[in-house]
């Protein structure tokens, strides 16, 4: 018996250290039980409902219309977020001013504030008699209870994975390149845009895809401020809540199925970037 | 002569400005950008919180606090909490541990998974529960035959809580512990310590301040979480309704006053996270993990 274990194991005898089979095996365990579990039963959940009728719970208009919302929407305040993210964390490096510290601690708010607390908070504040709302009825421009009320929560959810991936790698530029590059003839604006920004491309992409993959999911903030009118402001995650509570397992699985790949996909994406920034390092 | 001393003063004028430094314009520019885009998106609602909570006064504030229903919710979210963290703090050391003290195949596809959860939709993270305890899961059925209660009951809340705060003294502890290396255990290893005695003496004061820093962020994320405990608490109110659920509820009904003095103790708990958080970075950057050094 012991031969056969010692064959099996045979890195064993490598690890000085004791506790191998213990941490190691006790991490396998509870992540298959915690996540890889679970989440295969709504892996498999296509394969038990026949794929005909997963892709007839899909491809209602009402489903469609809230994929394309939460996942167009979420395109778009990721690429909002990238820019501001840019601006605040260059002003965050680069710049000396008096509640830097302040400042700083306050990005990461929309980690820490629960969502359900934001959504309510977006929504009376853009609700059309609420502070910003009022502001913008004058001009006839309505955000709660419309796809726009979906951007901005989404705005506010992924603000901080932009600007907290790009921030560390910008802090670590070494100032001498932006000088050899001044030497060199380059004007102010030809060095941020062909040495700086080409320097932060591979964080710029990682945090926007966290912030897609965070916004796309999200669903706390979104669902007050959203309105949830269907097929115009429905997100899918809302959609796989109502189906749920009207006992359409099948309905619900699809849609969750469709975010779940979303997800994997998004995860694939970000260890890819992740790779690449590595080789350029 | 007018040309020459233009074109000297105004080459002094620019070699007082370093090449790597920006004009005043653009830096007003884009400060007067970070600070407007932060206070109109970040800090309004927070003040609006506030504002809202205290409208009744100090009076009403403590009414809505010590209506049963609430303290209920509130006792709720802290035990999920404090079941849901402590696991996730044991799970965090030991995948730590075992990632950073050993070599072994296939480690980085398994911190990709560790980290998995934080991709997931927090309403996908409910529907898997659902879809394995739930009456049409798997386990549904049976779990019914002998009276046990997953769904809209305490354990699937406390199931949920552990799913979204799966990685977060994970991915903590595992960038921490890959950077300080092996040398320290190995040399206490050597000297005849056990592994528990090498792992308290040694390991544990060299991480103490990561540790924290994960458990702070899981914890708070912990009594945060809404949308995956939303699909699994049944909405039972004063039974199964946590903090950020109560919150739900009282808008919901229209009462925006006990909505917002829910949301305010969220809120003072999500300042305090980041009050700690701000502090363990700036205090001890050195002990956290590489991409918290600001």
């Amino acid at each position: 018996m012991s031969a056969i274990g010692l064959k099996l194991f045979p890195l064993r005898s490598r690890h000085v250290l004791p506790g191998f089979r213990l941490s190691l095996g006790f991490t396998l365990f509870y992540l298959a039980g915690i996540v890889l579990v679970p989440l295969l039963a709504l892996l498999i959940r296509p394969v038990e409902l026949g794929f005909g009728g997963f892709a007839d719970a899909i491809s209602t208009p009402r489903v469609l219309a809230s994929l394309r919302l939460s996942f167009g929407t979420a395109l778009a305040a990721a690429v909002i977020d990238s820019g501001f993210g840019l601006i605040i964390a260059w002003v965050l490096v680069r710049y000396r001013f008096p509640g830097k510290g302040l400042l700083d601690a306050v990005i990461d708010l929309p980690f820490a504030l629960p969502t359900a607390v934001a959504g309510i908070a977006l929504s009376t504040l853009y609700a059309p008699n609420g502070w910003v709302g009022s502001l913008l009825a004058e001009y006839g421009i309505r955000v709660a209870y419309t796809p726009w009320g979906v951007l901005v929560a989404m705005v506010f959810i992924a603000l901080p994975f932009t600007v907290r991936t790009v921030q560390p790698v910008m802090a670590e530029l070494g100032l001498e390149v932006e000088e050899a590059a001044a030497t060199l003839g380059a004007t102010r604006i030809q060095t941020i845009a062909r040495v700086v920004i080409p320097m932060l491309g591979p964080a710029v992409l990682t945090g926007m895809a966290m912030a897609f993959a965070r916004a796309a999911g999200e669903y706390g903030s979104i669902i007050f401020i959203a309105g949830n009118i269907p097929a115009v402001s429905e997100i899918a995650p809302l959609l796989i809540v109502t189906k749920l509570e009207q006992y359409d397992y099948a309905g619900a699985s699809a849609i969750g199925v469709v975010m779940l790949a979303a997800s994997f996909v998004m995860l694939l994406a970000l260890n890819g970037l992740q790779s690449w920034a590595a080789k350029r390092r | 002569m007018t040309n020459f001393s233009n074109g000297r003063s105004g080459s002094r004028r620019r070699s007082f400005l370093k090449p790597t430094e920006d004009p005043l314009w653009l830096k007003l520019l884009l400060g007067a950008v970070t600070i407007g885009f932060i206070a109109i998106l970040l800090l309004l609602p927070l003040a609006l919180v506030f504002k809202e909570a205290l409208a009744g006064g100090l009076g009403g504030f403590w009414k809505s606090i010590t209506e049963p229903d609430a303290l209920a919710s509130v006792r709720l979210s802290l035990i999920a909490a404090a079941i849901a963290v402590p696991l996730n703090t044991v799970f965090g050391i030991a995948a730590a541990w075992a990632i950073a003290k050993y070599d072994f195949r296939g480690k980085t596809f398994l911190v990709t998974l560790i980290d998995l959860p934080f991709s997931v939709s927090p309403v996908v993270a409910g529907l898997i529960y659902v879809l394995v305890f739930g009456m049409q899961g798997w386990l549904g059925p049976t779990l019914a035959d002998h009276d046990i209660h997953i769904l809209f009951a305490l354990p699937g809340i406390v199931l949920v809580t552990v799913f979204v705060t799966f990685p977060f003294v994970a991915r903590e502890l595992i960038p921490l512990m890959v950077d300080q290396g092996r040398d320290e255990e190995e040399a206490a290893a050597t000297l005849g310590a056990t592994g528990f005695q090498t792992f308290l003496r040694v390991t544990l004061p060299n991480i103490k301040w990561g540790l924290l820093y994960g458990i702070l962020l899981c914890n708070a994320r912990a009594l945060g979480e809404f949308g995956a405990v939303s699909v699994v608490s049944g909405h039972i109110r004063g039974v199964t309704n946590t903090m950020p659920l109560h919150v739900q509820l009282l808008y919901d009904n229209y009462d925006y006053a006990g909505a917002f003095t829910v949301a305010a103790l969220l809120a003072m708990l999500a300042l305090v996270t980041l009050a700690l958080k701000s502090l363990l970075e700036w205090r001890y950057a050195d002990e956290l993990a590489a991409a918290h050094r600001h």
